[in-house]
């Protein structure tokens, strides 16, 4: 089954990009979040939830079922999608 | 200015200083076109694998080059976004890992008025 994933990333990030370009390549899907471009409450928060799991609020942020991977580490991910 | 001016720009001057553009030349034009990105939203130039303020004086720490590179590409080799590397890095004589953000969240916040 696929597991449910979620990023937190920049419109901008290079290594956002990447992330994004992995997992499309395994065809798994997940929920994006571009926090640059959400405003006010929303972009509150959203940071709030990025430090609840990530208090270095760097990007991307990678939930995988309840795991998270801060950075784009192919490593991590790859090992919380096969878990 | 597009990316590949930039790039002729920037290249000579800060390989003087021992900063050499990412071997990667496909994330390096990327790079410095999200640059570009940040330049027309924000003013300035602010690192685009971060989330800026907007605000010149909350951003001066990540505008690129930002405070972090050399920091970063002495311990890792290269900068947390992955524009600039050593020489080495360059040349496969040292890993390659996910650099770390050095930035300290507080300065996220502030800038953006959430702390």
């Amino acid at each position: 089954m696929k597991k449910s994933v979620k990023v937190y990333a920049l419109s901008t990030c290079i290594h956002c990009k990447h992330c994004k370009e992995f997992l499309d390549e395994r065809d798994q899907a997940y929920d994006c979040v571009y926090v640059d471009k959400l405003t006010g409450d929303e972009r509150k928060s959203a940071i709030d939830e990025i430090k609840k799991v990530n208090p270095g609020l760097s990007f991307p942020t990678v939930i995988v079922e309840g795991k998270v991977i801060v950075g784009f580490d192919k490593i991590e991910i790859e090992r919380a999608l096969e878990d | 200015m597009d990316a590949k001016e930039l790039y002729g720009k920037l290249k000579a001057f800060q390989e003087k200083k021992g900063y050499f553009f990412n071997s990667d030349t496909t994330m390096v034009m990327d790079l410095l076109e999200m640059l570009l990105v940040n330049k027309e939203r924000y003013g300035h130039m602010a690192c685009p694998c971060r989330l800026a303020s907007g605000n010149y004086e909350m951003d001066r720490d990540i505008i690129c080059p930002c405070t972090y590179r050399e920091p970063d590409v002495a311990e890792y080799g290269a900068c947390f976004c992955g524009l600039y590397t050593s020489k080495e890095w360059n040349e496969g004589k040292c890993p390659h890992r996910v650099v770390p953000e050095r930035r300290p969240a507080e300065k996220v916040l502030a800038g953006l008025g959430l702390d």
